[in-house]
């Protein structure tokens, strides 16, 4: 049990020397995750010149996640005019569902770029409790907002943070 | 093993706890370059009655807790982090852990060509089938390997892993009750564009990959001689083309005598293949796939989801409404043969059958056989079987139909339709419900939602199972109400109302309320819960029934 104690205390001293030194900005974690043909690609490189990102987790199987997704759908266009926003969709679906994304995708239509995080790599790396849960990223690619659940409603919150982010790199206090 | 809650477990879950309640002020106070912290957490409460009537077993010390806190810290290409987990006692259903302490730490260091892992780790290869290491906190699974991996990826298109370990056992937070099997495994996956000049223009892209897993364990078996070294070989191909996409894998494993597989030494073999067509406003997805004799764990003693080293997925559709819930299929790792097919089609917005806002229609079949199985000459090879030997009656079967439609600015909703059948002693067996016949079930689920203003919305269910057997036809209402971006009520009365036993016709009450602020969350509520079975991604745990108030508090950082 000493062990456990030791081990505590590194994690502690991790914790603290580095909230103690990593200030505000925190990016995206460097993470292997697969699109929907199979190409492996380093989640630190997504990149957004136009604007904000919005990382969106979902599955195939959330009801929430799909609302979320389908309502973000119908403003989509509209919201990149306005902010140059990309939204990038990772899927956590396993080997159960991951053949069925692609055709979930093109079925509803959606124009987000869509990737597959089958073993909870990304999800794990960012601190990702439960689907679905949304990131915003300004254009330096710092993560400067995150949201998790869907209500009917959030949308609008997200659209004012995305045209906040858009203007000045970071959401209003 | 029962483990006490020392004192200075307590201590360090305090310490862990204080230190994550400063951190945001250090983290506001700071500015700099040094590393990047991220975590997340939850901690699960709930406080029992004992309930005679649902079944709700007393539970001794009232209140049981189940927390983790999850931290990782990143420098560059190196990365450490770790999970405190934390049970006082396990909630119910779990197994029955108590105490806390450190379940899982590690150090990883990544370059574009190699990536090192120290510690415990998740990893996966192929669709899972020879490995697949991976944690599900809700469903209290966790099968970490903790040893060593090497990701080697000498030029584009071609990866190779290496990793050697013990397994974490199931939900024992403790580094020390590890398996006592070592697990050995080689990967590699080539992207034959990238590998072959000339073929990086092709429109078709192919992946081949191939794995190895091997287990060691020794035999101390004095009547049988046990192999010690157990391997699983799988072969895999991944095509792409336009809308195309094929993916198949084949598996085969050695003799492997087992708890399991009541102690035969008949080798095992898996086939999954799935393949999918989509273009825009409709994707058609199909799979099959055999499972024989392919159970495969670090210890050949372990049973339940304990200890497992590989993951046969289902091929059944995931559903998540209530009643569609009370038939959870999963994979029969001793011998099955499954079909699918699923099509998803978009009606255009402003059709006349698709409406202003379009609709979109979902459809679903699936369908599980067991393998006809002879006794082999020999018992201890167990049995011999075809390829297509299937039983003649479905271990399970679903056909479902699903159609959802915005109707205006104000109302949306879905209709779904399933007819369930499933084996009676299969579903006895799984969510422990009587059955004297095949389970044959038709459920219908109505799903509207009304925006009574712009940020707040009432959304309802209504749901009804009809069923013969003897836990018979279920009816179900939920309300919830959203006041976004924060509140949520919901409430929600699950009526066994055809019970064929007149004293099991109970009603499963449920009343939740939440907060949520960005990207933390906090849920209480009370409520009757029936027993049943969760499944998350193909894995299931057994929920027994409970009486209680429960609270949930998760966040990230």
């Amino acid at each position: 049990m000493k062990k456990h104690l030791f081990f505590a205390a590194v994690l502690f001293l991790i914790g603290n020397a580095a909230f103690a030194q990593s200030g505000t900005v925190r990016n995206l974690p460097e993470v292997k995750i697969e699109d929907l043909k199979g190409q492996k690609v380093n989640t630190a490189e997504f990149s957004n010149e136009d604007g904000p990102m919005v990382i969106s987790f979902w599955a195939t199987w959330c009801k929430p996640c799909i609302l979320e997704l389908m309502t973000i759908d119908e403003m989509y266009v509209d919201l990149q005019e306005e902010t140059g926003v990309k939204l990038i969709a990772i899927s956590i679906d396993d080997a159960r569902n991951k053949q069925k994304v692609a055709p979930f995708v093109n079925g509803k239509g959606w124009e987000y770029e869509v990737y597959i995080d089958e073993n909870w790599d990304f999800k794990r790396a960012m601190g990702v409790n439960d689907v679905p849960h949304t990131f915003v990223v300004n254009k330096d690619g710092e993560v400067v907002w995150s949201h998790s659940s869907f209500s009917p409603g959030d949308e609008e919150e997200l659209a004012e943070v995305l045209r906040q982010v858009a203007e000045n790199g970071h959401p209003d206090e | 093993m029962q483990y006490t809650f020392p004192k200075y477990t307590i201590k360090t879950a305090l310490a862990v706890f204080l230190c994550f309640c400063f951190t945001p002020v250090l983290r506001a106070q700071t500015e700099g370059k040094w590393g990047q912290v991220a975590g997340n957490f939850q901690f699960d409460g709930a406080l029992y009655y004992e309930d005679t009537l649902i079944g709700a077993p007393e539970f001794p010390e009232k209140v049981g807790a189940n927390g983790f806190l999850y931290m990782t810290y990143s420098l560059g290409n190196f990365r450490a982090g770790g999970r405190f987990e934390m049970y006082a006692p396990a909630l119910q259903g779990f197994t029955r852990a108590r105490g806390a302490g450190i379940s899982h730490r590690f150090a990883q260091y990544t370059t574009d060509h190699i990536d090192v892992t120290v510690g415990t780790f998740y990893e996966q290869f192929g669709s899972g089938m020879t490995l697949r290491s991976y944690e599900s906190w809700g469903l209290g699974f966790d099968n970490a390997i903790d040893g060593a991996r090497v990701k080697i990826k000498p030029v584009s298109g071609l990866e190779v892993t290496g990793l050697i370990g013990n397994q974490r056992n199931a939900f024992s937070y403790d580094l020390q009750n590890k398996s006592e099997g070592i697990v050995r495994g080689a990967n590699v996956d080539m992207t034959l564009n990238d590998l072959i000049p000339g073929m990086d223009s092709l429109k078709t892209r192919i992946k081949l990959g191939y794995s190895f897993v091997s287990r060691f364990q020794a035999d101390q078996d004095p009547q049988y001689v046990l192999p010690k070294n157990v391997g699983i070989n799988g072969f895999r191909m991944n095509l792409n083309h336009g809308g195309f996409g094929l993916a198949a894998e084949y598996v085969t494993k050695v003799n492997d005598p087992s708890t399991v597989n009541n102690q035969i030494y008949k080798p095992g073999s898996g086939l999954l293949v799935q393949g999918s067509y989509s273009r825009k406003g409709l994707g058609i997805s199909v799979a099959a796939k055999r499972i024989d004799n392919l159970d495969f764990r670090s210890d050949r003693g372990a049973t339940f989801n304990n200890l497992t080293i590989n993951f046969l997925p289902p091929q059944t559709k995931q559903h998540t409404y209530r009643l569609a819930t009370l038939f959870p299929y999963a994979t029969q790792p001793l011998g099955e043969f499954g079909i699918q097919a699923e099509v998803i089609y978009n009606i255009k917005k402003g059709s006349k059958l698709g409406g202003k806002y379009g609709t979109s229609i979902t459809a679903n079949y699936s369908r599980l056989n067991g393998l006809v199985k002879t006794p082999a000459i020999d018992p201890t090879d167990g049995y011999t079987t075809g390829f297509l030997d299937l039983t003649p009656q479905p271990y399970f079967q679903d056909i479902n139909v699903e159609i959802s439609r915005k109707f205006n600015a104000h109302w949306k909703g879905s209709f779904t339709y399933l007819y369930i059948l499933y084996d009676h002693q299969l579903f006895h067996q799984l969510t422990g419900f009587d059955a004297s016949t095949q389970v044959k079930s038709h459920v219908t689920i109505l799903d509207v939602s009304y925006k009574v203003k712009p940020k707040q919305t009432l959304r309802m269910e209504f749901q009804h199972a009809l069923a013969k057997q003897e836990f018979g036809s279920w009816a179900m209402v939920l309300a919830e109400y959203t006041i976004a971006p924060h509140w949520f009520i919901a409430a929600y009365d699950e009526y066994n109302y055809g019970n064929a036993v007149p004293e099991k016709r109970l009603h499963y009450y449920s009343f939740t309320g939440g907060y949520n602020w960005g990207q933390y969350r906090l849920s209480a509520g009370y409520g009757r819960q029936r027993a049943g079975v969760l499944c998350v991604g193909g894995v299931c745990r057994v929920v027994p029934a409970a009486n209680g108030f429960n609270l949930t508090v998760s966040g990230s950082f």
